[in-house]
């Protein structure tokens, strides 16, 4: 005889059934999960943000300090991973977040596409601010800036100097007082990642699930004091070197 | 004072559906927004025209059956009010009123500004309850519940249920309605026995009836003629997260 089929069994095999009802197609994963992810990953990278730009900062101790800083982030773990080594470690971790994050961000806006296939006659009027409105878009120049700025000053194929860990060098060829156009493309990209971060972090809070009614203004305000400090510390060293003061 | 509207017009659930205009000159600001829909049907009936359909009940702001986007905000521009509590005294003389349905994919137009809002029915089915043998209920007051837990319960249960969240969110997302629904229960005693259960369920439920994700634009809050705040939605991913990835939900 043949294998009886549990019930469970036949309610999993697809087209069990001609009579059965058309149920809707389920969204593979949550919505909870796929911001779940997307809160995740933004810890990844904003920790990234941080060390990157405090590393930054280095260039105003002077050129064998950044130089130096560039040559020493590459000996650290040398010997389990080898020169190089952690900053690659480092480079598949943040790939496979911007990856992660990506790819759920634009699933989402695929659902509420779907989820509102007829818009308002007179517009959603009901709005939040400036920065939650701007996450998608904001977020693409945020990707089209970082494949800029890896171009630019990791593998050095749009510096004008582009010299491999001649950071002083590269810095200062790239922010020179007449490419004045690339530091203001940094400064716009710059206030981009800041309206993105302002929403991004107090938003990442809520999905983790730790926001409260009383907690939300000083969450807001600590969201707004903290992407405003990591971008002041990212914006200061092109607008430095664009106005000769290093 | 003189009104001039322009309604959404839809036969049934298949009818494209088109923007119509109509005046009322004898409105009073005195009316509710129904009312003054009333006065409109009255003249359409008149004339042998089909009436506007809309959905409506108590006619008192605690119902949640009327249902429609009045400038581009659900319930109209008044904070904190359902339509039926909207005046007209609340728009000036001669203005221009633009009508129409709450648009979302879950919520189909059944005609002119009625919607099928049935989702929400379905998610309440699948947790927005909890289990009690009746006849046997025990005492209220025997089980206490802490005076915050219960403020924050009773502040996510004034929810009616109207579907303003979703007709406000840009991503079509339901996701205040289900934070006040799992908040309501999840800060009762009686609501725990079934709370990792009832958020998972919830949740497949309202991504099953096409509602789309949060992405904590706040627009629901403000939209909300109850004002149930914000912090639901946290209080849903924190359960949702705790059932889930914490491993808190057991299958029997």
């Amino acid at each position: 005889m043949a294998t009886q089929v549990s019930d469970r069994g036949s309610a999993k095999a697809p087209a069990s059934s001609a009579a059965a009802p058309a149920r809707p197609k389920r969204p593979r994963i949550p919505a909870v999960l796929l911001k779940f992810v997307i809160a995740v990953s933004s810890v990844l990278l904003v920790l990234y943000l941080v060390v990157h730009m405090l590393g930054n900062l280095q260039i105003f101790f002077g050129p064998e300090n950044i130089d130096g800083y560039a040559v020493w982030i590459r000996t650290i773990l040398e010997p389990l991973l080898g020169n190089e080594g952690f900053v690659w470690v480092i480079r598949v971790v943040l790939t496979a977040a911007v990856v992660g994050h990506i790819w759920a961000a634009t699933v989402l806006a695929l659902r509420a596409k779907r989820a509102r296939p007829v818009k308002y006659a007179a517009g959603n009027k009901v709005k939040g601010n400036y920065t939650t409105r701007t996450m998608r878009w904001g977020g693409v120049i945020v990707l089209l800036f970082i494949i800029y700025h890896i171009l630019d000053l990791t593998t050095g194929t749009l510096n004008p100097n582009g010299e491999h860990l001649a950071v002083w060098d590269n810095v200062h060829a790239d922010f020179a007082p007449g490419r004045w156009y690339v530091t203001i493309w940094y400064v716009i990209a710059l206030l981009a990642i800041f309206f993105h971060l302002r929403h991004g972090l107090w938003s990442a809070v809520q999905t983790f699930g730790w926001n409260s009614n009383k907690r939300e203004p000083i969450l807001k305000a600590i969201a707004t004091g903290f992407s405003g400090l990591l971008i002041l510390g990212f914006l200061i060293v092109p607008i430095s070197v664009t106005f000769g003061w290093i | 004072m003189k009104v001039n509207l322009r309604v959404w017009r839809q036969r049934d659930a298949v009818d494209k559906g088109r923007m119509v205009s109509y005046v009322v000159e004898d409105a009073s600001e005195d009316m509710s927004f129904l009312e003054l829909l009333d006065v409109l049907n009255e003249k359409l009936i008149l004339s042998g025209d089909e009436p506007v359909a809309f959905d409506h009940d108590c006619r008192e702001g605690i119902c949640g059956s009327c249902s429609m986007v009045v400038d581009g905000h659900p319930h109209g521009p008044e904070k904190a009010t359902t339509v039926c509590q909207l005046h007209m005294r609340k728009f000036s003389d001669g203005a221009t009123i633009t009508v129409e349905p709450f648009r979302a994919g879950a919520f189909p137009v059944i005609k002119d500004l009625v919607v099928d809002r049935g989702a929400f029915d379905k998610i309440i089915q699948a947790g927005g309850y909890i289990s009690a043998n009746t006849g046997s209920a025990p005492e209220a007051h025997s089980t206490p519940v802490p005076k915050s837990n219960a403020d924050r319960s009773f502040a996510a249960a004034n929810c009616i249920g109207c579907g303003a969240c979703v007709a406000a969110c840009p991503n079509g997302s339901a996701s205040l309605f289900l934070g006040a629904k799992l908040t309501h229960l999840g800060e009762m005693p009686q609501g725990q026995p079934e709370r990792w259960e009832r958020v998972v369920n919830m949740v497949e439920t309202h991504d099953d009836a096409g509602f789309g994700g949060c992405t904590n634009t706040g627009a629901c809050a403000t939209a909300c003629p109850k004002e149930i705040p914000l912090d639901v939605i946290s209080q849903l991913n924190h359960d949702y997260l705790k059932a889930t990835v914490g491993g808190r939900r057991k299958k029997a």
